[in-house]
């Protein structure tokens, strides 16, 4: 079709039965984030219109099953108290009943155009054009004949729908059959019993070599990409996903060499994935796990072994909303200082973020030669929005995936030191099994050799050479691959992660209004590149800082590294990622002078 | 080819309490080593915290000295990613029956080709003689201020519930009969584990060598100059021959028997051997058929620099 997309998952913590949504943003431009406004819902159930009438626009529709007209709130059990409260208020406000119709009144009065269907006669109709007397009660289709209407009512030409079914059901030719009927009579049925609405995708002008991804196959496709070739990974949401791709696609060809694999182990804990992921490192294995907040909480004492022996390692940090379980399915950039500071003692790591998806594929690839030129482990922070997030973007390039192995010996005479001294702080690397390569490693501090010392002498020795390693960072890496300026101005937004989405959209909106305003993106949190931000932002007159956390945690290694205030926050911690308009309309109010110094976001069911 | 033990010695000055028994386990581990003739670059020692996880540092091949019961994930992690190494794990039994207990059954379930021995002696020596995890309910140690309030775990027990499929004891003051444990934990084609009974003379008053040797008993014990005895000098049948639910139910139960013998009469020797089970290295190669060729360690990942991994197939199925 050529339009680009953005598209985002929200759920419950829950199998079924909780409310999950999608919402997709369609655009003949590229798009970076949601928006507050819904042009058209198309719901299969109750709760769906309950919970997100509102946000349908004047001039917009909701498709809807006509059977549910009456159903009540109280008879939706998944409705929670709170919500329901909220609600009710709305309804007695506006004089309006407890039910489906209720507030499908409210939307009709604000100007949104609804468009009713029996879901319960299409497949009636359906079971006896076939004679397929099954058909009548299999509810399970409501959601192909909701998409398919929608996509009717917007005269999306039909030949997408069909091959996407036959590509779902491939192995199914008998589902699939039943699932392409079922499409083909909803989608008829939108485009005769529906007209006038606004809003038609008819396609534009295909860009060639773009990519519909989801947003946790930036990190796995850049670790198969960069030799990854190790994962041992404990689950939990939101960053499973990406190991269990890696491991459906464990095997693959490598170029001019015999076919390759990544082995991926579920281990029985967040401990042992680290320490089987140090283990595989330490044979010269590129290795890395995968986790959110209370998994990368229990790898802290590991991360701190890694750290005294010099372990490249990678941690993929997909985070969530906290403190504790928190909203395990939700969105928050959380724990960005919790990342900095874990583990006990002083000891080098590295925390590096991406931005936006498309960037977490080349980000990957870095992070493995950060942990190997400076052997140390490399925190890559991600988060629930990027992991449920579908996009659109340029095709991934491999060959811009450059290897750098750092002080990696392919061979070793006699006399070998893992910890020698060295100019640069790095000492070159065996790895275990290696001829003439034998080394020791121990948690305790050690001598050259890696055996234990308590020595006083060589104890500051060996603490300076290993934190001359942050002063080493800030020096080798690129700056452009540490700080993104997309432009700076008089008000100056920093920010970090996937939140650049959002605030690069806003920025594009404000400028339709003739605000501009700039935007440093910090990629390298740790060590933080205080020089190079000071001289970014040195006519920089407010700094706004805007991140999914409660506390600013950014704006607080700003300041303490940078010794300046944050003037404003945009904060989020609903769970729900920040759309585009809310950035937007609090962007506008500090340039107007009229915002809080914390203007906090609260948009999203 | 044989070598000699103290070429897997190294010079690193050795700080257990005199009398201490890790000094046997250290030397049984060097003789076996040496008797199987392993290459020592081909070699990892991996071990826990405490005591006994000083070891690595004594024996002269790759030592890696971990975290406080964690040893066994580092262990099989190298051990997978590079499956052509002989991996030995080693801690203290409250590091691998208390906070490593977890890993333990983990380590059972998956049959990782390679051989834990827990260092057993009731006690945290180097904590100051705490009751670990194989001291029984009610015992008091000098070190103790109350008697211990816990049961024990029992080593042997856990490891066949567990799934590792080599489980022995051996004693640490019969160093010959240890090496030859050991010879054959690590030869054993799966996970191997041996619990070694150890006096802790600082802390443990209790389970002495001399208690180990029966002095104050009065009668047979005495005799033998032991209340250890070998299984393998009563006919005790270890080794599951047929793959059969039978046997295996059969072997594992009287080997689960014979692990809550204790008091006058401690059995050491195998208890219980299965080279039935498939080993972790050929479940790998049921899904990748070349894991055992080009395993992670040996993969090569770049061509002048850059990446060489073709993933044009998967991005090609994304494109639209």
């Amino acid at each position: 079709m050529g339009y680009q997309v953005f598209g985002k998952r929200e759920f419950y913590s829950n199998i079924k039965g909780e409310h999950s949504y999608f919402t997709v943003r369609i655009a003949d431009k590229k798009i970076h984030s949601n928006v507050n406004d819904v042009n058209l819902m198309a719901s299969f159930d109750a709760e769906t219109i309950f919970r997100h009438y509102d946000e349908v626009i004047s001039g917009g529709g909701i498709i809807y099953d006509s059977d549910i007209i009456e159903t009540k709130t109280d008879t939706v059990r998944t409705l929670d108290a709170p919500f329901k409260e909220r609600l009710h208020k709305e309804l007695e406000l506006k004089n309006k009943p407890f039910t489906v119709a209720g507030v499908l009144e409210i939307a009709k009065d604000k100007g949104v155009l609804l468009f009713p269907v029996s879901f319960k006669s299409i497949l009636h109709t359906l079971s006896e054009e076939t004679e397929n007397p099954r058909l009548r009660g299999l509810v399970r289709m409501y959601n192909v004949i909701g998409v398919s209407l929608s996509l009717g009512l917007v005269q999306m030409p039909p030949d997408s729908l069909q091959k996407t079914i036959d590509t779902i059901f491939s192995k199914k030719p008998e589902i699939a059959k039943l699932n392409q009927l079922t499409a083909i009579h909803s989608y008829n049925y939108a485009t005769t019993n529906f007209k006038n609405f606004d809003y038609i995708l008819l396609g534009t002008e295909k860009e060639s070599r773009t990519l519909l991804v989801q947003g946790f196959q930036g990190t796995a496709l850049g670790k198969m990409a960069c030799g990854c070739r190790f994962q041992p990974y404990y689950p939990i949401t939101p960053a499973s996903d990406e190991s269990v791709f890696l491991e459906s696609h464990e095997l693959f060809e490598v170029i001019d060499n015999r076919p390759g694999s990544t082995a991926v182990i579920q281990t029985e804990d967040e401990i042992c994935a680290i320490g089987m992921a140090i283990g595989g490192a330490l044979t010269g294995t590129r290795s890395a796990t995968c986790t959110s907040g209370p998994g990368f909480a229990l790898m802290a004492e590991m991360l701190g072994w890694a750290g005294i022996n010099e372990v490249p390692i990678v941690i993929t940090n997909y985070q969530r909303s906290g403190p504790s379980t928190g909203l395990p399915t939700r969105h928050g950039q959380d724990d960005l200082l919790f990342s900095i500071f874990a583990g006990h003692g002083d000891f080098p790591k590295l925390v590096y973020a991406s931005g936006e998806i498309e960037e977490s594929f080349y980000d990957t690839g870095n992070c493995f030669n950060y942990a190997e030129i400076f052997q140390l482990p490399v925190i890559h922070m991600m988060d629930k929005f990027h992991a449920s997030s579908v996009i659109t973007c340029q095709r991934w390039d491999t060959k811009k995936i450059s290897i750098d192995r750092g002080k990696l010996l392919e061979k070793v005479e006699s006399g070998y030191q893992r910890f020698k001294f060295s100019d640069d702080g790095i000492s070159p690397r065996s790895r275990l099994g290696m001829d003439n390569g034998i080394f020791w490693n121990t948690g305790d501090e050690s001598d050259e050799t890696g055996h234990i010392t308590e020595d006083p002498v060589l104890r500051v020795k060996m603490m300076d050479k290993r934190m001359s390693k942050l002063d080493l960072i800030l020096d080798r890496i690129p700056k452009d691959e540490q700080v993104v300026s997309h432009g700076v101005d008089d008000f100056t937004i920093i920010s970090w992660g996937s939140t650049i989405g959002p605030i690069k959209d806003a920025i594009d909106m404000l400028k339709k209004d003739g605000i501009s305003i700039g935007l440093i993106q910090l990629k390298l949190m740790h060590p933080f590149p205080a020089d190079y931000v000071k001289s970014l932002l040195k006519d920089v007159k407010i700094i706004i800082d805007v991140e999914a956390n409660y506390s600013g945690q950014l704006g607080k290694i700003f300041k303490q590294n940078v010794q300046r205030d944050i003037d404003y926050f945009i904060l989020k911690y609903t769970g729900r990622a920040m759309t585009s308009t809310e950035v937007y309309d609090s962007l506008k109010k500090i340039v107007e002078n009229k915002a809080e110094k914390r203007e906090v976001l609260i948009h999203g069911a | 080819m044989a070598l000699k033990p103290a070429e897997f010695k190294t010079d690193v000055h050795n700080d257990w309490c005199p009398g201490c028994g890790d000094f046997g386990i250290v030397n049984a581990i060097q003789m076996a080593l040496a008797n199987m003739g392993v290459q020592r670059d081909k070699t990892t020692i991996f071990s826990g915290i405490g005591c006994s996880g000083k070891t690595s540092h004594f024996i002269n091949t790759y030592g890696v000295h971990t975290l406080h019961g964690r040893v066994l994930t580092f262990a099989q992690g190298a051990k997978i990613a590079n499956p052509e190494m002989t991996v030995i794990a080693v801690g203290g039994d409250g590091d691998g029956l208390g906070i490593g207990a977890g890993h333990f059954v983990a380590a059972g379930r998956r049959n990782v080709n390679m051989t834990y021995i827990i260092f057993d002696n009731g006690d945290y020596g180097l904590t100051k003689g705490q009751a670990s995890q194989t001291l029984k309910l009610g015992e008091k140690t000098k070190s103790l201020p109350s008697p211990n309030t816990n049961s024990n775990v029992n080593p042997i027990g856990l490891a066949i519930t567990s799934g590792f499929t080599f489980v022995a004891r051996g004693y640490s003051y019969d160093v010959r009969h240890l090496k030859d444990l050991i010879i054959q934990a690590v030869k054993h084609p799966g996970l191997s584990f041996l619990d070694v009974l150890q006096p802790c003379p600082t802390y443990n008053d209790l389970n002495t060598r001399d208690w180990y040797a029966g002095t104050d008993l009065m009668d047979e014990a005495q005799k033998r100059h032991s209340r250890i005895y070998k299984l393998e000098d009563t006919g005790y049948e270890p080794t599951v021959h047929y793959d059969t639910e039978i046997e295996t139910n059969e072997k594992l139960s009287q080997a689960l028997i014979k692990s809550l013998e204790w008091g006058n009469k401690i059995p050491t020797g195998v208890f219980y051997k299965n080279e039935n089970t498939t080993p972790y290295t050929v479940r790998i190669r049921d899904h990748i058929p070349n894991y055992l060729e080009n395993p992670p360690a040996k993969q090569n990942i770049s061509k002048n620099g850059f990446s060489n991994t073709d993933i044009s197939k998967i991005l090609d199925s994304l494109e639209v």
